[in-house]
């Protein structure tokens, strides 16, 4: 099955910028559905990016994050072919992971 | 309830006084498309010089330069681009007859949505993309998508896609009911409805560029252009209809239905007079 | 179009008037509730056919309805009687937007 994660990596000499598209519901728990039921809590609780071996960028996410959540940051360091690896946890228990080379 | 009667009444009051200022209506009732097409885009380059023609197709990123930098940014990571892997998906995917949606368009479906929509003269009515893609699936054994989920807007946003670039071409030919399908939909345009008794052009002509609360107002030049958009206010993809019907309901008037007379007739009119913009489809949107 | 609305307003305002001090000899009744219901009704269908009906004019019938079916055919007869204006209202706008619409159009 396709990943949940796209991303996108690019160094450029000291730093390196990280794009990640995640594709997740990211349910509040406080939307009603069409029938005025409570859509149950589903969410992204947890995402790790690790590059050589330590975590280089940790998120703690709750409901206040919106459906398929993009984030963009950047860190000194990183070289062109070098792996980073990124994973996520939701509040199911549910996970993905994503290993993609620095560009 | 008398305060309703009162609003109404100042509603029209305002009509009326709008009215009032406007210029002597013409005299001639026989459409003159591509006078109008030409009419609407001098009057947008004319009342925003500093954006490129072919830039009006990103709608409220083109009217400053805060949003256009967003826009910038997004284009970097779009947030479509799970409805349009989705729609190349099903695109390819065959019909439980073996046939494919290949099958019922020119050019095997790539590359065409610049075409969208076109007078059939058999029918002797507008058909839109929208309504192409479920008569290819109906005539296929398959049943129709609703024009207001997912399905429909994955599908056209890889339709769209396979066009980015290619100028609207979009024809009238030159039967009667052609031109009245192009009149119906202008009028339809300009024709205040709601309670909130505004028209199409009162945002999108009027206050194209300006805020209605947080939001910037996409002129009406080139606004189809994008379509299917992902809209973070809808948390999702959207067609053409979804944002007629929208439309409709935020000024407090009863929608019609996806694909009724008015709406194929609207996004025809709509269409020609941005003919020459390139399709930027699909798109983003706050 | 507007003196009818203004005498409409006002015949509606001394209808309520006597209704609230008469209110308990003859309160709203049923088959008030169904005539002025009736009439919403049509004129909503006419917004029907004029392709022009607001959101509004649903929101203050289905009011009515839940009014009645709670008893409260004062409440009932009030919101039928504003569906009936609202949906007017939105068959006067069709009607004059026919023509007044051309004044918007780009030429």
């Amino acid at each position: 099955m396709a990943s949940t994660i796209r991303v996108r990596a690019t160094s450029s000499g000291e730093t390196t910028e990280v794009q990640a598209l995640i594709q997740h519901p990211m349910d509040s728990g406080y939307v009603k559905d069409a029938k005025g039921e409570i859509i149950p809590p589903h969410f992204i609780q947890a995402v790790n990016f690790e590059y050589d071996g330590k975590s280089i960028f940790v998120a703690d996410w709750g409901p206040a994050v919106s459906k398929d959540p993009y984030v963009k940051f950047s860190f000194k360091g990183g070289k062109k072919g070098d792996d980073l690896k990124i994973t996520w946890v939701d509040n199911k228990g549910a996970t993905d992971t994503i290993t993609a080379k620095i560009l | 309830m008398r305060s309703a009667i009162r609003f109404a009444s100042i509603g029209f009051a305002l009509a009326a006084l709008a009215l009032g200022s406007a210029p002597t209506a013409h005299a001639a009732d026989t459409p003159d498309p591509p006078a109008d097409a030409k009419a609407f885009k001098d009057y947008f380059t004319k009342k925003f010089p500093k954006v490129k023609l072919e830039d009006f197709v990103n709608g409220p990123y083109s009217m400053n330069e805060d949003m256009h930098r967003q826009w910038e940014e997004k284009e970097q990571f779009p947030p479509y681009d799970f409805s349009l892997d989705m729609g190349k998906e099903m695109f390819s995917k065959p019909f439980k007859n073996g046939k494919g949606y290949a099958d019922c368009f020119p050019n095997k479906g790539i590359g065409i949505r610049q075409n969208y929509p076109y007078f059939d003269e058999k029918e002797g009515k507008v058909v839109t993309l929208e309504l192409a893609l479920n008569r290819c699936r109906e005539a296929n054994g398959e049943p129709p998508f609703s024009y207001v989920k997912d399905e429909m807007a994955a599908l056209t946003a890889y339709m769209a896609f396979t066009s980015r670039g290619k100028p609207f071409d979009i024809k009238i030919p030159n039967d009667p009911r052609a031109l009245d399908a192009y009149q119906n939909g202008k009028r339809y345009f300009y024709t205040r409805r709601g309670q909130l008794n505004f028209s199409c052009a009162t945002c999108h002509v009027q206050s194209g560029g300006e805020r209605i609360r947080a939001e910037v107002l996409a002129p009406a030049l080139g606004i189809l252009n994008a379509m299917p958009i992902y809209r973070s206010e809808w948390g999702g993809m959207g067609t053409i209809s979804r944002r007629f019907t929208t439309c409709n309901s935020q000024i407090r008037g009863v929608p019609l239905n996806p694909q009724d007379d008015e709406y194929r007739d609207l996004e025809y009119y709509l269409s020609y007079v941005s003919n020459g913009l390139p399709i930027s489809g699909p798109g983003a949107r706050p | 179009m507007r003196g009818n609305m203004r005498i409409s307003t006002l015949s509606l305002a001394l209808t309520l008037l006597i209704a609230g001090a008469t209110s308990s000899l003859t309160a709203g009744s049923e088959a008030d509730f169904k005539a002025a219901y009736a009439a919403a009704e049509a004129a909503n269908k006419e917004a029907a056919a004029l392709r022009n009906q607001w959101t509004t004019t649903a929101a203050a019938l289905a009011a009515a309805k839940k009014a009645a079916d709670s008893g409260d055919f004062d409440q009932a007869v009030a919101s039928s009687k504003e569906a009936e204006a609202l949906a007017k209202a939105s068959i006067f706008q069709a009607t004059s937007e026919k023509e007044a619409w051309k004044a918007l159009e780009i030429r």
